[in-house]
């Protein structure tokens, strides 16, 4: 009831001003302050991290807290004067007024958790509360669902020790989980993105952390893409104007040349939603041109435009398989177009004003297919911009800078671009529904992000 | 050489009459030089000249060589000023406007000069470079660059230039000719370079 006054408060009061404001660019540098965010289609839930300390707790709190925030799907609320004030049971906040012994509390995690002054919360704006405990070498999430006065879900798990390599992944994966007991939707917490820097491929946990390099070769390496399993990527090889493409599996690092690329100038590949199938562009005496290859036999390649007076690249699946979204620059410049994959039914996706609109390039279409993002020339600088497909309008995201390659998460509401926004070009990581953005890697030179689909156990794997 | 062998004459015939009267007081006459030291003075002095002779020669024909060795060095200079000079004009590179592909009218004398270049040396084979500037996008770039390249090779095979004697590249925005961020920097990458695949030992002024 609270929450619905809350929500019709919010909505009245900035109505008018919302629809354009939602997803905007509007600070240059995320400082940590969010102001009257609207989390469609009302206000976002609250949530609360329970103060806890225990050896091996504290990195693993830390970084659930980290990945639900970096979610953008909370109002994560921090307690006052942080964890010093101790506003959870078990001993003093037994609050007898409002107790709801056990109805709520399902599996076994209320032996340690104990209740919780659940009005208390509630009046602080949570709507969930989040408990980290240890029961010997099990970690224990439970999700306080606090409007109900109880126990949503506790997730145990056994935990790799801290330092293994699969620490962080297991951690992320429980963040994961907390996140779809809550809102009932999966999370992008077990997530990586693969990035060039200095030629070589590197890969880098979604909250910033474990930047790892993934390419073994001298040659520089460019154009990085995910299969859709996550268990391998596809990426260019650059020497001496050639351009190889290989196909490498994440876990052994083992990587395969693809039939017959190499002898041309071969880049932008991507995968096929079901894997079989790479796209990518060939660039000939004729112009550049899309091709597919079979990759599962590494036979029959395909030729799917025609260009001779225009170049055809950057090809992108919808996650049906049906289509493909490329650059064609038939109309003079780069723009955004679309084809059925077999190469038919070419036309205009992106909509442009012939002679104003500047070159769009880099397109990469989201995991819920719903939108196409790329970039675009405004005045002499590049921006992101997001294709409705279903009315095929298109909305500007950023203006702060210069601001390309964007690719989406697996939630398909945040992308990960490079910017020059802060002085130098890096990574940033924006969320559509918050517009809220956040640095994902402060190092310079970074370029060319592909953000991972979701990495189950076996996938994230490291050897 | 007369007066020589008269006196050899005389001195051989002096020498036989002394011996035949071994016993007589040898006659006063003025002393004799001996015979074989004449012979032998007149050995070495032959030996002078005739060394002298063979020295004179040498000198002659080193000289000879020398003036022949510095004749064909010369040429040899003129020949590589010359590779020298078309290499250069070969190298000299083309621009482009910004996401434009097309050759520039102030480019195409540069262009001509390749053609007769590429005409006076039938043997030359090129390769084109087509580059970017930072500005565009890192994977357009490759076909932009690609583009480059083909438009200053259509250029040259419709001025006559058998198309299998270049070859051509791409690099995109990965080898920028200058670093920086302005407009003069990028002016200057975005550009076709030509380089000399084979045929470039003794390249011949067009």
């Amino acid at each position: 009831m609270r929450s619905l006054i809350r929500l019709a408060i919010v909505w009245l009061a900035v109505w008018p001003s919302v629809r354009p404001a939602v997803g905007q660019d509007t600070s240059a540098i995320d400082r940590g302050v969010r102001i009257g965010i609207i989390y469609r289609p009302g206000v976002r839930p609250g949530l609360v991290m329970l103060p806890r300390q225990g050896a091996g707790l504290d990195s693993a709190r830390a970084m659930i807290a980290r990945d639900l925030d970096y979610s953008d799907r909370f109002e994560v609320i921090t307690l006052p004067g942080g964890d010093s004030i101790r506003l959870s049971s078990p001993a003093p906040a037994r609050n007898p007024t409002r107790a709801p012994s056990g109805t709520g509390a399902r599996g076994g995690a209320q032996a340690t958790a104990g209740t919780l002054n659940y009005p208390l919360y509630q009046a602080l704006g949570a709507d969930f509360a989040l408990d980290i405990t240890a029961a010997g070498d099990t970690t224990v999430v439970t999700l306080h669902d606090v409007a109900a006065g109880g126990v949503r879900r506790a997730i145990r798990a056994r935990l790799p020790a801290r330092g293994e390599p699969d620490f962080r992944q297991a951690v992320h994966r429980l963040a994961d989980q907390a996140l779809q007991a809550a809102l009932g939707t999966p999370g992008i917490a077990a997530t990586r993105v693969l990035f060039v820097k200095d030629g070589k491929v590197y890969q880098i946990d979604q909250d910033g952390a474990e930047l790892k390099l993934v390419s073994a070769s001298d040659r520089q390496a460019m154009s990085p893409a995910w299969g859709a399993d996550g268990r391998r990527f596809a990426y260019m090889e650059f020497q001496a104007g050639r351009g190889q493409l290989f196909l490498q599996e994440m876990a052994t690092g083992k990587r395969l040349p693809v039939a017959t690329t190499g002898t041309a100038l071969d880049f932008t590949p991507a995968f096929s939603p079901d894997g079989r199938t790479l796209a990518f562009s060939r660039a000939t005496e004729e112009g550049t041109d899309l091709y597919t290859i079979n990759v599962k036999d590494n036979c029959c390649l395909r030729r799917l435009t025609v260009g001779r007076f225009s170049d055809n690249l950057s090809p992108t699946f919808s996650p049906d398989g049906q289509r493909v979204a490329f650059v064609s620059t038939r109309p003079g410049l780069p723009q955004i177009y679309v084809m059925a994959a077999d190469g038919t039914d070419q036309q205009l996706f992106a909509p442009f004003d012939y002679g104003v609109t500047g070159s769009s390039n880099a397109p990469d279409w989201s995991p819920d297919g719903q939108s196409v993002a790329f970039h675009r020339d405004v005045a002499g600088t590049l921006q992101v911009f997001v294709l409705d497909v279903r009315t095929r309008t298109v909305r500007q995201l950023t203006s702060v800078g210069r601001n390309e390659d964007p690719t989406w998460a697996p939630d398909s509401r945040h992308l990960a671009f490079v910017s020059d926004r802060s002085g130098y070009r890096q990574l940033w990581i924006i969320d559509l529904d918050t517009g809220r953005i956040r640095p994902l890697l402060q190092q310079s030179g970074a370029r060319l992000p592909a953000w991972s689909p979701r990495l189950s156990e076996a996938t994230s794997s490291t050897p | 050489m007369k007066p020589v062998s008269m006196l050899l004459v005389i001195g051989l015939a002096a020498a036989v009459v002394a011996g035949a009267c071994g016993t007589n007081p040898p006659p006063e006459t003025a002393p004799q030089p001996n015979a074989d030291s004449i012979a032998a003075a007149e050995r070495a002095r032959q030996d002078s000249i005739n060394a002298a002779q063979a020295e004179a020669d040498r000198l002659a024909r080193e000289e000879a060589e020398r003036i022949a060795r510095q004749r064909e060095a010369d040429s040899l200079a003129a020949l590589s000023r010359a590779g020298e000079e078309v290499r250069s004009m070969l190298a000299v590179m083309i621009h482009f406007d910004y996401d434009r592909s097309n050759v520039r009218p102030d480019d195409m004398a540069t262009l001509d000069q390749k053609v007769a270049i590429l005409q006076a040396n039938p043997d030359l084979r090129i390769r084109i470079g087509g580059h970017c500037d930072e500005r565009g996008s890192d994977e357009y770039n490759l076909a932009l660059g690609n583009r480059r390249a083909q438009a200053a090779k259509q250029y040259l095979v419709s001025h006559g230039i058998d198309a299998s004697r270049i070859e051509t590249q791409s690099w995109g925005e990965e080898r920028p000719l200058v670093d920086g961020h302005d407009e003069s920097a990028w002016s200057q990458n975005r550009r076709d370079e030509f380089e000399i695949v084979s045929g470039g030992d003794a390249l011949r002024r067009p």
